[in-house]
């Protein structure tokens, strides 16, 4: 790997999320590569969600501090194999969240998470009964809490609250 | 790749002149900026006839753009707050699926975007929602009905997400790199759908007298398009057969089980309704609609029909 590309990958990792801007998007997992080809600097960027309406925000983000950092020739291309998963959310990233007050995604191969419930092949089994999760108020730390709606302030959270200190807290979503 | 419209001095007139959107990149259409599949390979695979992968795209586009449609006249009208986001998530997420799969309708044959004026910024995605009539949509008529109360509205999602799971978790061993990765993205989204129609489902069924009297009301509505969502159209068998597409007939089985089984846990009988013919048996695979969609369309086109060369 070059200088320039070190560099390069170092601005893009240091660029936020636009809707959970305590996360960048290296931390979020949805920076895929930075390389250099030609002369240019290319970035993959993943989904988070097929509708998420970030990405324009995130390319935009990512071009201007690239072109801040004295790198002209930016591409961002998307990336949509493998989706992205809750998984690649680093642990700097989870702590990040708690300490915002959004209680981070369990493990993705955990059962509340569709990547993992259809085994190959097979149906992807029906789940009528409200996912039960480990989850903790990211507030007061109390596990009693109740979760109020599967989908909550942005499509990527579910929404909770703590029965504890009765504060309404978003949980990312296993996905 | 980005075009970003700026204002020259002196222009600044308001708040929003002077930074909130000087940049306007985030408002989709028209813009150009935000391709879905921006550096994606969108090569057609051999051996696959890229009108029929484009015409299958559309399908399984429109499907998710006409119910999304549908889910987004929900917003601020939902009775409670929390269904109110659910229907506007869902929404999104089948607006989502529609982008990507109008893109690579568009990419695999450009010759199904209609014409607009040399120099139109409307990127092709755009092209398809806004500028088709009618009859070259190509959903299943269940997408269109015009919406009914909520419990009719949780009818649909469940019977249109049984189906559309099982279809896009085949869909993820397509050939078609592009159509495999939108799957896989897809299935983990309408899992969540399915499931939260379901449990909406039996939680009508088996709530009031009231919740239930209009639970049997909207199946008992729907159910004469089930049928269709089945049926296989020649653009579909063309695709099935070369490896990249899903004949819709090949779920049926797998769909009833699903469906039998919320029916059953709700103690619901499945209603016996005659199938909605078609025009000559053809529907909305073949772009025979109901009117509702032709009123649908004239609302949702109308803005961006009037400025063909407008950008955003």
């Amino acid at each position: 790997m070059t200088v320039a590309s070190t560099r390069a990958r170092r601005v893009a990792e240091s660029v936020t999320d636009p809707e959970l801007p305590m996360l960048t998007l290296a931390d979020l997992g949805v920076l895929r590569s930075v390389e250099i080809v030609d002369g240019a600097v290319e970035v993959a960027i993943t989904p988070t969600y097929s509708g998420c309406p970030a990405m324009a925000t995130m390319r935009d983000d990512l071009v201007r501090r690239l072109q801040e950092e004295g790198f002209a020739d930016v591409r961002v291309r998307v990336a949509l194999d493998e989706p992205w998963t809750t998984d690649w959310i680093t642990p700097r990233g989870r702590a990040a969240l708690r300490e915002a007050g959004i209680s981070p995604p369990g493990p993705a191969a955990g059962p509340a998470s569709p990547s993992t419930r259809s085994t190959a092949g097979g149906p992807v089994p029906l789940t009528l009964l409200p996912v039960r999760r480990r989850v903790s108020c990211p507030r007061c730390g109390s596990d009693d809490v109740a979760l109020t709606s599967e989908f909550g302030s942005t499509a990527c959270k579910a929404l909770y609250r703590c029965r504890a200190c009765l504060e309404p807290f978003d949980h990312v979503k296993e996905h | 790749m980005n075009q970003i419209h700026t204002h020259p001095e002196g222009e600044h007139e308001s708040a929003y002149d002077d930074g909130l959107l000087a940049n306007d990149a985030h408002w989709a259409f028209g813009t150009s900026f935000e391709d879905p599949l921006a550096g994606v390979d969108t090569t057609v695979p051999d051996g696959v006839d890229p009108r029929a992968l484009a015409c299958y795209c559309l399908m399984l586009g429109d499907d998710a753009l006409v119910l999304s449609h549908r889910l987004s006249e929900w917003c601020s009208n939902a009775p409670d707050l929390e269904e109110d986001i659910a229907l506007a998530n869902i929404s999104l997420d089948l607006l989502g699926q529609a982008r990507l799969l109008l893109a690579r309708a568009a990419a695999a044959d450009p010759g199904v975007v209609p014409a607009l004026p040399e120099g139109s910024p409307v990127p092709a995605e755009d092209a398809l929602a806004f500028f088709r009539t009618d009859m070259d949509y190509r959903n299943v008529r269940m997408a269109e009905v015009p919406n009914g109360d909520f419990a009719e509205t949780v009818c649909r999602l469940l019977l249109m997400s049984v189906a559309r799971l099982a279809v896009l978790q085949r869909l993820t061993t397509s050939r078609d790199a592009v159509l495999a990765a939108v799957a896989a993205k897809g299935v983990k989204e309408i899992t969540y759908h399915r499931d939260f129609a379901a449990r909406w489902f039996l939680t009508l069924a088996q709530g009031t007298e009231e919740s239930r009297r209009r639970l049997l009301a909207g199946l008992a509505g729907l159910m004469p398009l089930w049928g269709e969502l089945f049926e296989t159209h020649p653009a579909e068998y063309a695709v099935a057969e070369a490896g990249v597409g899903v004949d819709p007939a090949d779920v049926r089985g797998e769909a009833e089980v699903v469906l039998d089984h919320v029916l059953a846990t709700s103690g619901v009988e499945r209603p016996e309704v005659r199938p909605l013919a078609g025009v000559r048996g053809k529907k909305g695979r073949h772009g025979l609609h109901t009117e509702a969609l032709s009123r649908m369309l004239a609302e949702m086109q109308s803005v961006a029909r009037e400025h063909p060369m407008g950008v955003w």
